[in-house]
């Protein structure tokens, strides 16, 4: 099921182990599972001529085979507001170890999710769902399954969060789209069901949930070895 | 392979006992098939003679007829040799006691003898382990049945990754008074692992719960395991060990992180409505209430007391696993109120938990438990029965049996475990309603049926 495109994407990361940002979601998308607008800037003036099409505010990340974790070395700027601040935003990332450049994409909102997949030893693909951001290892609020998922699956696994409610619409906090987050956690599975043991994990977080729809803000994808 | 001669032998052959030492594990175990099963066993020794005055034959291949079972307990080396023998000779199947192999590195020795007895689709139990304890019939434990605490035959298979704590739960067990129709401690499992045994288990007409020990799978073999278990029909319940060792490795993602060993172990588990026992007690707790009712509930619970202490703490530990103690309608507590003796219709209360207070005669209780059965708000009925309160005769254990017979839904009971209470206990448990010996127990013995529901 996996198209050429894709497993030149996949080819192309294994050296390094793992997917660059750009790629991650250029292969997302392929798999049918929604992503912002965005465009993988190597210059300035590719950066500027990117925000431009896409529309202030957009959010700036640093691209570079040597950071996994780019929130950890201050590589993430959202609501970059004009040209002015993309440009200081661009000079800063340009200083950091392996800069390849940085993805340009628009500013995205609503709560904050991660969807994950892991290759596990005993029970091979699962996926897991839970409360994302930047916190998320504090909160350790997560539901984890087997793959593929059916739509039930999903419904348990918003039923088991401590913070669902978070997600069902709580004082005055409207209700995220249940439906287009179902749709895209089954999308997510049968393109984690076609990887197989070629990840070691996949992490999606943030996901950005609002009453419109679902969309990954960024992607991570760790090749199994 | 066919598992008949391992579980059902009526001819065994012990490879290992010793003519000086009366406390081999090979003694032993000859000692209580000899003396105590209804199996013919005979021993076995290369130096062969006899021993208490049966004759000792030099290798398996020398006993005449038919040999169903070799209980192998020799130094780890002569292992080869001895299972050679048993598939030249056609032996049905072989337990091997002796440890020596995987665990102490000589994964070699263990890959030998798996691929001879794969190549001849010879069944083992083992190495390392304990082996097969068949209530009634036989076992290869080489613990001397005096130390032992043997549970009834009944109706809970369990499977165990530890001898020791196979033992330990054999306790347990027969403290709850919960028999079982077969154990098996599978050691290093070369050959016969768990999946095997979840599929014997599911066809064995006497078992009507299967459980679990287990330290880990191998490579995808827990993705097999639970489809297998969500296929069959009867209960399943695993306790794993191994909750607090993730970590260790270096992980690069927050999944990899957050989705621990253990935590993609629970969680799966509950998607495909296995129930996990997350102690000892759970898990006798939760065979016991299985072994009774094998279907999943969604956990609304009905508590009938006589003392409002009681049904209070009951709502707490419901409450803290997750069941719903629900409000009763006004038209159930008329229909309630209307069933019971006119000294206690206006001082019980009506609400959930039912509290019949201590002047609750057995009339009370019956009527009670039959609105009870009806009310579609629960799906399950906790009772908390203390036989100190005056208007409780001898026979409600019994009665209100008769009254859960009726129609049938989940009923589990709480009377303290004292010798003076044994005849309400009995008239509960030989009736085929559960009972436990605390509140907790038998909050966790609903808590079993919804944990059986996939979540």
């Amino acid at each position: 099921m996996l198209s050429p495109e894709f497993e030149k994407i996949v080819a192309e990361a294994r050296p390094r182990g793992w997917v660059m940002e750009p790629d991650a979601l250029r292969l997302l998308g392929l798999a049918g599972v929604p992503v912002p607008r965005f465009a993988w800037a190597r210059s300035r003036a590719e950066a500027l001529e990117a925000a431009a099409r896409i529309g202030y505010p957009v959010v700036a990340k640093v691209v570079s085979p040597q950071i996994l974790h780019k929130s950890d070395v201050d590589g993430v700027r959202p609501g970059i507001a004009d040209g002015e601040a993309l440009a200081t935003a661009f000079e800063r990332f340009s200083r950091l170890p392996g800069f390849e450049g940085a993805v340009v994409a628009e500013m995205l909102s609503g709560r904050e999710l991660i969807v994950g997949a892991k290759h596990d030893f005993q029970f091979g693909p699962v996926i897991l769902i839970g409360i994302g951001g930047i916190a998320v290892e504090v909160y350790q609020d997560t539901a984890t399954r087997m793959a593929p998922l059916k739509p039930s699956d999903v419904h348990s696994m918003l039923a088991c969060l401590r913070g669902r409610r978070l997600l069902t619409g709580h004082r005055g906090l409207a209700a995220v789209n249940l439906v287009k987050l179902t749709e895209m956690a089954l999308k997510f599975s049968e393109l984690v069901m076609a990887l197989g043991d070629r990840i070691d994990s996949i992490d999606l977080n943030p996901v950005f949930c609002s009453p419109e729809g679902c969309m990954v803000a960024d992607a991570r994808i760790v090749l199994g070895s | 392979m066919d598992f008949r001669p391992l579980f059902k032998p009526e001819t065994i052959a012990v490879a290992g006992v010793s003519l000086s030492n009366e406390g081999h594990p090979a003694n032993v175990i000859y000692n209580k098939i000899h003396l105590r099963y209804p199996v013919k066993v005979y021993p076995v020794n290369p130096k062969g003679g006899s021993f208490k005055r049966d004759r000792v034959y030099r290798s398996v291949e020398e006993i005449p007829g038919p040999v169903d079972l070799a209980v192998i307990a020799v130094r780890a080396d002569l292992v080869p040799e001895i299972l050679a023998q048993c598939i030249r000779r056609k032996v049905g199947a072989a337990v091997i006691i002796s440890g020596g192999f995987a665990e102490v590195g000589r994964s070699d020795l263990q890959d030998r003898i798996t691929a001879m007895a794969r190549a001849a689709e010879f069944p083992f139990i083992g190495p390392n382990c304990l082996g097969i304890y068949a209530p009634g019939q036989f076992d290869t434990f080489f613990l001397p049945g005096e130390r032992l605490v043997r549970p009834n035959p009944g109706h809970v298979g369990f499977v165990s990754q530890s001898g020791g704590v196979l033992v330990d739960q054999m306790v347990k067990f027969t403290q709850q008074g919960l028999g079982l129709s077969l154990a098996v401690s599978i050691g290093n499992k070369a050959l016969i692992r768990e999946l095997d045994l979840l599929r014997h288990l599911a066809e064995d007409p006497e078992t009507r719960v299967i459980a679990f020990y287990v330290e880990g799978f191998g490579r995808n073999e827990g993705r097999a395991f639970v489809e297998l278990a969500a296929a069959i029909p009867k209960p399943v319940v695993v306790l794993k060990a191994g909750k607090t060792t993730e970590g260790s490795r270096a992980v690069s993602s927050h999944t990899a992180s957050l989705a621990g060993d253990y935590r993609v172990f629970s969680d799966v588990l509950a998607q495909h409505g296995i129930v996990e026992a997350r102690s000892e007690f759970e898990l006798t707790c939760f065979c016991e209430s299985l072994s009774h009712y094998p279907r999943g509930i969604d956990g609304n619970v009905g508590i009938i007391t006589v003392s409002g202490g009681h049904g209070a703490i009951a709502s707490d530990i419901c409450a803290d696993l997750g069941l719903r103690v629900p409000r009763m309608p006004e038209a159930v507590k008329a229909e309630l109120r209307a069933g019971l003796s006119a000294n206690i219709r206006d001082i019980a209360s009506l609400e959930n938990p039912i509290d019949l207070t201590g002047s609750a005669v057995d009339e009370d209780f019956l009527a009670a438990l039959n609105v009870l059965s009806h009310a579609a708000e629960i799906d399950s009925v906790l009772l908390l029965l203390l036989p100190y309160s005056p208007g409780i005769s001898s026979d409600l254990g019994a009665r209100l049996s008769y009254v859960h017979q009726q129609n049938g839904k989940p009923l589990v009971a709480y009377v303290p475990h004292v010798e003076k209470y044994r005849i309400l206990i009995e008239g509960f448990e030989l009736n085929r309603v559960p009972v436990a010996s605390s509140i907790d127990g038998a909050a966790y013995m609903v808590e079993a049926m919804r944990r059986c529901r996939p979540c």
